[in-house]
C-alpha cells in the first residue's frame, strides 16, 4: 500500500522557482537613517563614529559615513513604483497546506554576502526570487523550508548585498 | 585597524560583544526597521504566538549585534564580507546576548587578507540561539 505523500509546494511556487520579481527602490539614503539604525542596534552605548561623524570619516578609507553592514534602506519607504511594499515572491508562489489549513511561519535565519558599503545619497534597488526548498517531518509535524535569494544593487549598479534567506513553515 | 592578520591564529576567540535586551532595545529597533510585530512588543501577543514569557527579541536585531560585534573588532578600515546565522532559540526579556566568534581559517586571497570564523549569540545560560559563520576581511 502507498502512503500518499503529503507537500506545501504550491503550482506557484513551482511557477516562479528562480525567476527574478519586479524590483523596487528605496529613498535616497540619508545620514539621519543612518545615525539612527547604528544608535539604536548598539543602544544604549554609542555607535562608532564611522556611522555619524562626517570629519571623522573623511580620514577613513571611506571618505564619507558608510552605513552599518545591516542597515535596511526600505524601512519607511512608500510604494515608489514596486506595486507592493512586499519584495519577496508573490501571495500565490508561498507554501500552501493541501487542506488550506493556516502555516505557522517562522524565520530560519539568512546568509549575507556583501558588496560596497552604504553611503548617504545611495539609492538602492532590490529584486528577489523563490530559489528552492525542501520538505521533511520535523517535531511541528510536516515542515517545508523555504530558500529566497534577495539582491540589492546601488544607483551605480554595484552589488550591495544578497541575501540567501530560510523560511520555516508548518 | 585594531588588529594584526600575522598574530591571529584559527582557533583564536574574537572579543566578545554584549548587550541587555528588553524592550527599550526592542522598540528602538522596531523604530528604525519598521518592525512592529506585536508578539516583540506586547506580552500578551507573545503569548498568543506561543512564548509562555510573553513578548520576544527580534532576530534581525541579534544579526545586527554579530555585525557590530565583528566591525568592533576589525574596526573601520575592515570590511565585514559575509555574515550567516540560523535563529535557533527565543531572545527572551533581560536576556544579556553575548556575540561570540572563533576564527576557523585565514588566508591571503587575491592580496586581501581574509579572516573566517564560527560565530554564535549565546544567552545567559550559555544556550547558543544563533550559530552561524562571517567572513571578514582585515
Amino acid at each position: 500500500m502507498t502512503e500518499r505523500q503529503i507537500t506545501y509546494v504550491t503550482e506557484g511556487m513551482l511557477e516562479a522557482q528562480r525567476k527574478w520579481g519586479p524590483s523596487r527602490t528605496s529613498y535616497p539614503i540619508t545620514t539621519t537613517d543612518i545615525r539612527r539604525w547604528a544608535m539604536a542596534t548598539y543602544y544604549p552605548e554609542r555607535p562608532p563614529p564611522i556611522y555619524w561623524d562626517d570629519e571623522y570619516a573623511a580620514t577613513t578609507r571611506w571618505k564619507t559615513i558608510i552605513a552599518p553592514p545591516d542597515f535596511n534602506p526600505f524601512a519607511w519607504t512608500l510604494s515608489t513604483g514596486a506595486p507592493t511594499k512586499r519584495s519577496g515572491p508573490s501571495l500565490n508562489a508561498q507554501p500552501r497546506h493541501p487542506e488550506g489549513k493556516p502555516l505557522t511561519g517562522l524565520n530560519g535565519g539568512q546568509t549575507d554576502t556583501y558588496g560596497v558599503p552604504m553611503r548617504p545619497g545611495d539609492v538602492v534597488s532590490t529584486r528577489s526570487r523563490l530559489l528552492d526548498w525542501t520538505e521533511r517531518e520535523g517535531r511541528f509535524g510536516h515542515t517545508i523550508y523555504v530558500r529566497t535569494e534577495i539582491e540589492w544593487k546601488n544607483q551605480n549598479d554595484e552589488l550591495v548585498r544578497t541575501r540567501i534567506s530560510t523560511s520555516i513553515r508548518y | 585597524m585594531n588588529i594584526s592578520f600575522e598574530d591571529l591564529k584559527v582557533g583564536d576567540a574574537m572579543p566578545s560583544w554584549s548587550r541587555k535586551t528588553s524592550f527599550a532595545e526592542w522598540n528602538r529597533y522596531a523604530a528604525v526597521n519598521e518592525e512592529f510585530v506585536p508578539f516583540h512588543m506586547d506580552d500578551e501577543a507573545g503569548r498568543r504566538a506561543g512564548n509562555e514569557e510573553g513578548a520576544f527579541g527580534m532576530g534581525n536585531l541579534r544579526y545586527a549585534y554579530i555585525v557590530n560585534a565583528l566591525h568592533d573588532w576589525i574596526g573601520d578600515e575592515g570590511v565585514v564580507r559575509e555574515v550567516g546565522c540560523q535563529y535557533r532559540a527565543i531572545n527572551q526579556k533581560d536576556d544579556v546576548l553575548t556575540v561570540v566568534g572563533e576564527i576557523t581559517k585565514k588566508e591571503i586571497e587575491n592580496g586581501h587578507r581574509v579572516v573566517h570564523l564560527k560565530v554564535n549569540v549565546v544567552n545567559e545560560s550559555n544556550l547558543g540561539t544563533c550559530p552561524g559563520h562571517a567572513v571578514v576581511e582585515l
